[in-house]
């Protein structure tokens, strides 16, 4: 990319520059650590010596085409925003309808769904595992009944939703196609994501149900059901947040990632016999993004960059469409703190930022109390407005990837694919995810991470403000959520009355035609479609999973 | 000869939370620290819970809790306990938890908790601190 | 209700205290244990190693549940490293084994290996004489195996299993002196994985190649899938089979009665080595600083320490 002159000039200035620092001043002595948050080590300076094997054309480029590293739409932004997306959910289905109705109106262009933790595991609100945890973080959803609830008045052929949802997955979707059936709404003009990603459940998020490998076939199911009916839904959101949140580096995220990925790809096609073509553009991911900002930037430029190399060379995609990565991402949790709270809106905004200088396609931003409980109204709102005065305001968004042939930037970006590389290579030797997964090495490395990253807490070595310096022995307490202590109660009875008005026969006899799809090769989501309508609940048709695929136990890799 | 007699830790996570990234590094840092730690993992119930501290006959529970559902999960535990006869080991918590439900389960007997945001060497202080070996 | 009696009715609570008190060498848990000792032998104890990541404790999950319906009631001991570094442990094959957690006539202890290597601790010894006179069926110890760790299971088993999956470099394990001679049964655990045949192939022929005179046991191979739990029905069979074979030739009770001889051995040994420590430290000194100048030698310094305890009698060995 830059001629020989100038990698001289450069090369020949850097000495200089050292020289004459080093007259001036100790500030670049030995010991002091400039590095990430993932401890990835950062020069005081990058000339175009740190790139000087880059070649604009084959590694940088345009958007809308290979390899994609300055994002996937040709026309950025400029041809449209992001989608402004908060998860939020909590309490009844009509407590989230409310919420989402409100966010819809302060401006949020798509839903995110937040179940609660038996919704989440497969539980129904009535199952002794869901004593106290009804409701608590995220909506309680036992039958179609609730989903009609959640969705009301909600046009599901104008506003796409995600759900963030793994083992019961395909239930929820069930229910949500059927709600926008019951709406008049086509299957065709459907549109929205369901999180349905189990290989990082294994590995960080520990939502699981049964094991690996029926829990991909389920997956399978689900990507090829969307293929063929659900044209405009991403059946999978191919995720790294979660990894992140566990303690990973940026580095060992984005790898696992795209581990994960490769994974299902080859699954949906040595199980369904799909061409890659025809699902794969379908394949949606999600990311964290992070507080050290310049990593998170070139982390997501090495991403699609990787993902278009992969769908291209490993996996013989032909259409370009294919090689495309859209993602959505979500500042990250495990950056925000409990003390100080309102600092959290910096941290928020600057990690939106980062997001947003990435390529994003759709973003959710935390709110500042989520350390602490769910968010309040008044927080929701800073987290959404935050989105808006950078996509309104700061004139980020006149121009495509602005960063692209930053020397800093693009030898970050290709530093972290390169590592990223090595982690795919070691997992490609191990067998693949799933052999990885049997032996505990992704779960290990983030462990090991996390117990790093802890220890330098602890020591000073890395800084969060008002936790580990710039701590105030004084803090005023914030107003915080309080989710109805009688959304319990309410929801166990609601749910005995739709036992009851329901026809019990049907639920039965669909229950069992979903049991035998299951022992077969059969896609299950004709079956899962079909008790939803007849209101089985949710742990119902988790049972069945259960009973005919086993229970996954953690096996407590530390 | 009598030893030095090691300090038994029981570190599990009650429910359906399945964030585990604290208990582990909290585990570790009581291994690194010198003490021997049963790592129980997610999705107990607080029977299991209980059981296993006895079996082990552990001095110190360390339970983590990040969905809300402390109040009751952490409550059963201290009351299990009691109610098979285990009284002096002491429970503590840690995770999502609102600094006004501390009180209320310091009363049902979680002797301490921790919030986000504590340095591991305080832990590990309290518990020199705190957790005696009194048989 | 004295203690003893109290693990003869099978407390949990007692049991556990008592296994602490003896790990930590507390002199009451110590005096206790003789009179809890005159109440075991009734258990048969199954030992397990394997390198770690074979699978041991899921096995022993699958395993316990085919007992369990056996109307069997079990004990565990699983034994787990002590960091050289900090003298702490992560004891983390339990959590493997939580579906049993409120299973009340399961017992799970997890106890630090506190540097002893393989299983042979006095630790690991005594905690299976209390589980035995609670009255457990059969009582599984699992430890790393280490190469010398399969072999002191043996001493402490009835049945020593050894446990191995494709894949790990096995077949240089299996090389290792004294593994063959002293496995009752082989395990290829996650069977499902590539390299399992030829794993069991060369397993096989090893075990041709040893001469076995007739009558002797010959160890079975089992596969296992202990995730899925396949093939541990056959395992418990197993088991079940060698005891039965153990019993009937008269084996059992020649392996027992060296266990108790190693017992003894031990016990003596380490009265020994807690008499150095109490001795008179003048009197120490000077032995050493004969030994150092080279005026005497080791044997006979021992045996100079080794008169002086059968002159002090009881007091000078037995004290903690």
């Amino acid at each position: 990319m830059f001629s020989d002159k100038t990698l001289n000039q450069a090369h020949q200035g850097m000495k200089k520059w050292l020289e004459e620092v080093k007259k001036v001043t100790n500030d670049l002595q030995e010991g002091k650590r400039f590095s990430t948050i993932s401890n990835l080590d950062i020069e005081p300076i990058y000339t175009p010596e740190n790139i000087k094997d880059l070649d604009f054309a084959a590694n940088i480029g345009y958007p809308g085409a290979y390899p994609f590293t300055r994002g996937c739409q040709a026309t950025g932004y400029r041809g449209r925003i992001w989608t402004f997306r908060m998860f939020s959910g909590f309490g009844s289905a009509s407590d989230t309808n409310k919420r989402w109705h409100q966010l819809l109106k302060e401006g949020e262009t798509g839903l995110s769904t937040a179940f609660d933790f038996p919704t989440l595991m497969g539980y129904d609100s009535d199952s002794p595992k869901a004593i106290a945890e009804c409701g608590k973080c995220g909506v309680a959803i036992d039958t179609l009944a609730d989903f009609e609830v959640l969705t009301k008045n909600i046009p599901l052929d104008e506003v796409t939703t995600s759900m963030t949802i793994n083992p019961p997955a395909s239930i929820l979707w069930a229910m949500y196609l059927v709600a926008a059936e019951k709406q008049g709404v086509s299957w065709d003009k459907v549109g929205g994501t369901i999180q349905n990603d189990m290989l990082k459940e294994f590995i960080a998020q520990k939502t699981f149900m049964c094991p690996p490998e029926p829990s991909v076939r389920l997956i399978s199911d689900t990507i090829e059901f969307g293929t063929k009916h659900v044209p405009r839904w991403n059946a999978i959101s191919i995720s790294g947040y979660h990894i992140r949140e566990a303690g990973s580096t940026a580095v060992q995220e984005l790898a696992f990632t795209l581990a994960d990925g490769i994974a299902y790809v080859k699954d949906v096609i040595d199980r369904k016999k799909l061409d890659v073509d025809v699902f794969a553009p379908r394949l949606s991911f999600f990311f964290n993004s992070h507080i050290d900002f310049f990593e998170e930037i070139a982390k997501l430029r090495a991403a699609r960059r990787m993902w278009a190399k992969i769908m291209r060379d490993r996996f013989k995609a032909k259409n370009p469409r294919t090689w495309w990565m859209r993602f959505h991402s979500q500042t990250a949790g495990c950056s925000l703190t409990a003390h100080q709270p309102f600092n959290n809106i910096i941290r928020i905004a600057t990690e939106a930022l980062a997001a947003v200088l990435g390529g994003t396609q759709s973003l959710h931003t935390n709110s500042l109390d989520e350390v602490l409980a769910l968010p309040s109204d008044f927080a929701v709102n800073i987290a959404l407005r935050t989105q808006q005065i950078l996509a309104e305001e700061t004139g980020v968004i006149n121009t495509i990837d602005p960063l692209a042939g930053s020397y800093f930037v693009e030898a970050l970006t290709n530093e972290i694919e390169e590592k990223a590389w090595e982690y795919i290579e070691k997992i490609d030797k191990m067998g693949g995810m799933l052999a990885a997964i049997d032996k505990g090495f992704p779960q290990t490395e983030i462990a090991n991470a996390a117990y790093n990253f802890q220890q330098q807490i602890d020591r000073g070595e890395k800084v969060m403000v008002g936790t580990n310096k710039y701590v105030t022995d004084e803090e005023t307490p914030i107003e915080l959520l309080k989710v109805n202590e009688k959304v319990e109660a309410e929801q166990i009875h609601r749910l005995k009355e739709v036992k009851r008005a329901r026809d019990n026969r049907k639920v039965a006899q669909t229950l069992d035609a979903l049991r035998v799809a299951c022992k077969s090769d059969k896609n299950v989501m004709p079956y899962v479609i079909e008790a939803v309508k007849e209101y089985v609940t949710e742990q119902e048709i988790c049972d069945v999973y259960r009973q005919v695929f086993g229970e996954y136990r953690d096996p407590g890799f530390y | 000869m009598s030893l030095e007699r090691k300090l038994r830790v029981l570190i599990a996570k009650p429910g359906l939370d399945g964030h585990d990234r604290g208990a582990k590094i909290v585990a570790r840092k009581y291994r690194d620290a010198g003490f021997e730690v049963i790592y129980i993992g997610l999705h107990q119930t607080p029977e299991q819970i209980v059981n296993a501290a006895i079996q082990e006959d552990v001095d110190l529970v360390g339970l983590s809790c990040l969905s809300g559902a402390h109040m009751y999960l952490f409550t059963e535990v201290v009351k299990q306990l009691r109610e098979k006869g285990a009284i002096d080991i002491t429970v503590v918590g840690g995770g999502i938890i609102p600094g006004e439900d501390i009180p209320r389960l310091k009363e049902v007997g979680i002797k301490e908790v921790f919030l986000p945001g504590t340095p591991l060497e305080e832990i590990i202080k309290w518990t020199k601190e705190n957790v005696k070996l009194l048989r | 209700m004295n203690l003893v009696n109290k693990i003869l009715e099978g407390d949990v609570l007692a049991a556990a205290r008592l296994m602490r008190g003896i790990e930590d060498e507390v002199s009451d848990a110590v005096e206790e244990l003789e009179s809890v000792y005159l109440h075991t032998g009734r258990a048969y104890i199954v030992g397990m190693t394997g390198a770690p990541g074979v699978g041991k404790s899921t096995l022993l999950g699958s395993l316990i549940n085919v007992f369990r319906k056996k109307n069997m009631t079990v004990g565990v001991v699983a034994l787990d490293p002590t960091s050289p570094f900090t003298g702490g442990a992560i004891l983390g094959d339990r959590v493997r084994m939580q579906s049993y957690g409120v299973d009340k006539d399961v017992f799970i202890r997890s106890l630090a290996a506190r540097g002893w290597k393989g299983g042979l601790s006095k630790a690991t010894v005594n905690t299976i004489h209390v589980m035995d006179a609670m009255g457990k069926n059969i009582i599984f110890v699992e430890a790393v195996g280490s190469g010398q760790g399969e072999v002191d299971i043996a001493r402490v088993a009835d049945t020593s299993i050894i446990v191995l999956t494709p894949g790990m470099g096995d077949e240089i394990q299996m090389m290792k002196a004294g593994i063959l001679e002293v496995a009752d049964i082989f395990v290829i655990n996650k069977a499902d994985r590539e390299g399992a045949d030829n794993l069991r192939t060369g397993l096989e022929v090893m075990l041709e190649m040893k001469t076995h005179l007739p009558g002797e046991w010959k160890p079975g191979i089992i596969l296992t899938e202990a995730v899925s739990d396949i093939g541990t029905e056959q395992l418990a069979e197993e088991i079940l089979r060698h005891r039965e074979f153990l019993t009937s030739s008269g084996e059992l009770e020649k392996r027992r009665r060296e266990r108790a001889k190693l017992e003894l051995t031990m016990a003596v040994e380490s009265s020994l080595k807690n008499y150095i420590e109490r001795m008179d430290k003048d009197y120490l000194a000077k032995l050493v600083d004969d030994l150092v100048y080279r005026k005497t030698n080791p044997r006979s310094a021992a045996s100079k320490i080794i008169a002086q305890v059968s002159l002090g009698g009881k007091d000078g060995l037995f004290t903690d």
